[in-house]
């Protein structure tokens, strides 16, 4: 199943999780440490966010750390970029309007 | 002609909320008039190349906008706003939804909650709209029925004209 980016950080916890780890890639304990939550469910966010290519595990000696994949974070802001670009050409046509409104009031 | 008005666009991914300031050479009574009349609205609220058709509007707490966005080819998108509280010209507050040409809400699209803020600076407008979606989720099927609509497919032309515009400030 293809998992989706917003999906991934529609949820709260994982939001957290992605802010916690941008800073410094971080062990799933470390992190679950900074929860009120379990181990297990902690690891669960971090299946999710994995497969959603948002964050990547890397071996490091015995343990793991997940780190933050900066790219995909900016796949969401260029959808907002797109969305910023829509309401630009909008404006840009009220624009004209209101200049032609203006001459006709005159 | 091209001055260098206030454009401000954040999205506060925690909230959901999107929040565009946009300033206009115009004073508030005029720009108010642009978003609360239907032979105004239709001439801008499409983006280009889709144009604006009104069907029906009453804009009054309680009433309703029902309008489609139409690309060139005719295809029609209709959609549908609810406003809710009005207050001539500081501010009005609306839901907006995706319905047919009957004026059936789409259920299963997101609605986003709308408040729309208008205020004097010096001689022009600012005009701030607050968009709160549920989830980001809904944020993004919104995106997407951007894209089916074409709204994106004059993208590249808007860029050059960006830069153009840009290039005479």
């Amino acid at each position: 199943m293809r998992r989706d980016i917003f999906q991934a950080i529609a949820d709260p916890t994982r939001r957290a999780i992605i802010v916690l780890i941008a800073v410094q890639a971080m062990t799933p304990n470390a992190i679950a440490e900074h929860f009120d939550t379990t181990r297990q469910a902690v690891s669960k966010h971090l299946k999710v966010l994995t497969e959603c290519e948002l964050v990547q595990p890397q071996q490091q000696g015995r343990e793991i750390y997940y780190k933050l994949q900066i790219d995909k974070m900016k796949e969401i802001d260029h959808w907002l970029e797109q969305f910023r670009k829509i309401w630009e050409s909008r404006f840009d046509q009220l624009d004209n309007l209101l200049e032609t409104l203006k001459k006709q009031q005159q | 002609m091209k001055h260098n008005l206030q454009f401000d666009f954040e999205a506060d991914k925690v909230k959901n909320t999107l929040t565009i300031r946009r300033e206009f050479l115009a004073g508030r009574q005029l720009v108010w008039d642009c978003y609360t009349k239907k032979e105004l609205l239709d001439q801008w609220f499409a983006p280009k190349p889709l144009t604006t058709k009104t069907k029906s509007m009453d804009f009054r707490e309680g009433g309703h906008w029902h309008y489609a966005m139409v690309e060139p080819n005719g295809n029609e998108y209709w959609g549908w706003t609810d406003y809710i509280k009005i207050q001539p010209i500081d501010f009005y507050t609306s839901t907006d939804a995706f319905s047919n040409a009957e004026g059936e809400i789409n259920e299963s699209l997101p609605r986003a909650e709308w408040v729309v803020t208008f205020t004097d600076k010096g001689e022009n407008a600012v005009v701030e709209t607050v968009v709160t979606y549920k989830s980001l989720e809904d944020l993004e099927a919104t995106l997407q029925m951007g894209m089916e609509q074409g709204m994106l497919a004059t993208l590249e032309k808007l860029d050059e004209l960006l830069v153009k515009l840009t290039g005479r400030e």
